[in-house]
């Protein structure tokens, strides 16, 4: 990775970004631009930091090293005030929506409006309106936030994020537990707001294909370290094992099935005792039976790997 | 023995940073007086949920109070002959001590409890991160009217019970048992001091709805955003508010009535 490319057209430029979390890295000296106008997809497995790096961009989280530049701004140098002033300028789609439970969606597109503009009440009537309607949803205003289906919150959360015509909009795994039609007019929607309003998106999934479909720049993330990027055909054509182990959804690659365990044979003939009393011997599991008849022999384990599935939070 | 001492120390700590954050917390809150007094439909809708739905368990817990102490009241100074005095008797304990305490041991176990809950659950669902990235302050917006009106709502709710709990003792002592109805009400008037008793009973439910109020919505914000980390957080603002007003009640006593 070349850290001196920053490119004229990026708006956001992660430099030299190392973030961890007690004693786990989630970011190890990271860099990345993300262009503007285009939707940039950060990929990699639960775990891997990809709503933390969504919270650093927006200033929520503070890193250890490195800055990120947002349309020039320096998030982390920024008084409050003007990083307030940066976040009306980025709207954020939470993975659960983040509505407010309290108010009715017509109120929850209305909040931001209300908060940070002197517009009368008549104006902001037809702003919602506008907002809803770009997302399908002007006749479930009256509707409860608890009303809502997972698809339809995701939208009313759409239609609040766009609310303040943002730059730029953070997805955060905006396709997770949808079903096929909610997906498909979330793909879409990304897609469609993204040029009509001359938006950056950038969006945060694990869902492949979806991302895939619509993201013009993809970042592949593992282990706290950029493991590939490139267009979605450059990122399928990759010759990088891991890549390809994500990329096509593999049980057993790069990426062990089995999470760090002592020997299987071992640990069931001391099955009477706790695994922990056995936890001094650090050897993966490996006698699966096929590896075993075709006399393949024992390889130790990847020690990195057992972290690799933690959930960040 | 190492591995206490590190505990010890571990927990110390913990606990040290803890009440960092939460003093933190309370300046960040205090703060928001601003968004409030800009808004005060903000304040008005939590006077509501924090105070008028803490009304009905108040009153009638009051109620029963008032009664209880009318009969041991009413049993322990006809002993002496002096049942004229139960009038005296019932509001000073009330208004001094029952009323603000009790109060503010029912006012955390109803609103306290709740603001945690709510608090947290807005953390878990991530509506106050949702707002941050919205560019509104979540402690402005959200905690600082709950604060003001825990705080303003506990003298009232506390001076209802005080109220409620006298006319209790008067339907036990002056209904029941046969007490003057003009000597309940004259040793009343006669012996309970505005500035000794009322002002320091009030003053007394104010520092506890400060106290109690900062508890719920700190445990809530400080909550793990999970439904574990949200309920252990409901406890903790039961069973910490319970010792702080009890705690805070000795010193408050002390320094007001207790010669110390």
């Amino acid at each position: 990775m070349d850290n001196s490319d920053i490119s004229a057209d990026s708006l956001i430029s992660v430099r030299n970004l190392s973030f961890s979390r007690g004693n786990r890295k989630i970011f190890d000296n990271i860099s990345l631009d993300i262009a503007r106008g285009k939707i940039t997809a950060i990929m990699g497995p639960s775990g891997t930091g990809k709503t933390t790096l969504l919270k650093l961009i927006g200033g929520q989280l503070f890193p250890e090293q490195g800055s990120i530049v947002v349309d020039g701004l320096d998030v982390h140098q920024l008084r409050r005030k003007e990083l307030f002033n940066l976040r009306k300028r980025i709207g954020m789609l939470f993975q659960s929506g983040a509505l407010l439970t309290d108010i009715n969606v017509y109120d929850n597109v209305a909040f931001p409006l209300r908060e940070h503009t002197h517009l009368t009440e008549s104006m902001i009537r037809t702003l919602v309106l506008m907002k809803l309607q770009a997302v399908g949803l002007r006749g479930a205003r009256n509707l409860m936030p608890n009303e809502l289906s997972g698809g339809m919150a995701r939208r009313v959360a759409l239609a609040r994020a766009i609310a303040l015509d943002p730059m730029m909009i953070l997805y955060d795994e905006p396709f997770t537990g949808q079903d096929p039609i909610s997906m498909g007019s979330i793909v879409h929607l990304i897609k469609s707001l993204n040029t009509t309003l001359g938006l950056t998106s950038i969006i945060v999934s694990h869902d492949v294909a979806e991302t895939s479909a619509i993201a013009d720049y993809i970042y592949v993330i593992s282990d706290g370290k950029i493991a590939g990027q490139g267009t979605p055909k450059e990122i399928a054509a990759s010759e990088s094992a891991w890549v390809q182990q994500f990329m096509n959804g593999n049980p057993d690659g790069p990426v062990h099935f089995h999470y760090s365990a002592t020997d299987y044979i071992e640990d069931l003939l001391v099955s009477s005792h706790p695994p922990a009393r056995i936890a001094g011997k650090q050897e993966t599991f490996k006698t699966d039976e096929s590896l075993k008849a075709k006399g393949l022999k024992k390889t130790p384990s990847r020690k990195r790997g057992r972290s690799r599935y933690r959930r960040e939070d | 023995m190492l591995h206490f001492l590190q505990q010890l120390g571990s927990s110390t700590r913990t606990s040290f940073a803890k009440l960092g954050r939460a003093t933190f917390f309370l300046g960040h809150t205090l703060t928001g007086v601003v968004d409030v007094a800009i808004r005060p439909r903000l304040l008005l809708n939590q006077l509501h949920s924090v105070g008028v739905l803490t009304f009905l368990i108040i009153t009638i817990s009051g109620l029963f109070v008032g009664m209880v102490l009318g009969l041991q009241g009413y049993n322990i100074l006809s002993d002496f002959g002096s049942e004229e005095a139960l009038g005296i008797m019932v509001a000073a304990s009330l208004v001094r001590e029952l009323g603000p305490v009790v109060t503010a041991l029912l006012f955390a176990g109803r609103a306290g409890s709740a603001l945690t809950a709510e608090i947290g659950l807005m953390k878990a669902t991530e509506q106050l991160s949702g707002m941050e990235m919205m560019a509104v302050d979540p402690v402005n917006r959200i905690v600082s009217p709950r604060f003001f009106a825990g705080f303003l709502s506990m003298p009232l709710l506390a001076a209802l019970f005080s109220m409620v709990g006298i006319l209790g003792g008067h339907m036990v002592g002056v209904g029941l048992l046969g007490v003057d109805d003009g000597s309940y009400w004259s040793q009343m008037q006669v012996n309970l001091d505005f500035y000794d008793d009322i002002v320091n009973g009030v003053i007394k439910s104010m520092v506890f709805g400060f106290a109690v109020t900062w508890i719920a919505l700190f445990e809530g914000y400080d909550a793990v955003p999970t439904a574990e980390g949200v309920s252990r957080a409901t406890t903790r603002t039961v069973v910490n508010s319970a010792f702080a007003i009890l705690g805070l009640d000795f010193i408050l006593t002390a320094m007001m009535f207790g010669d110390i």
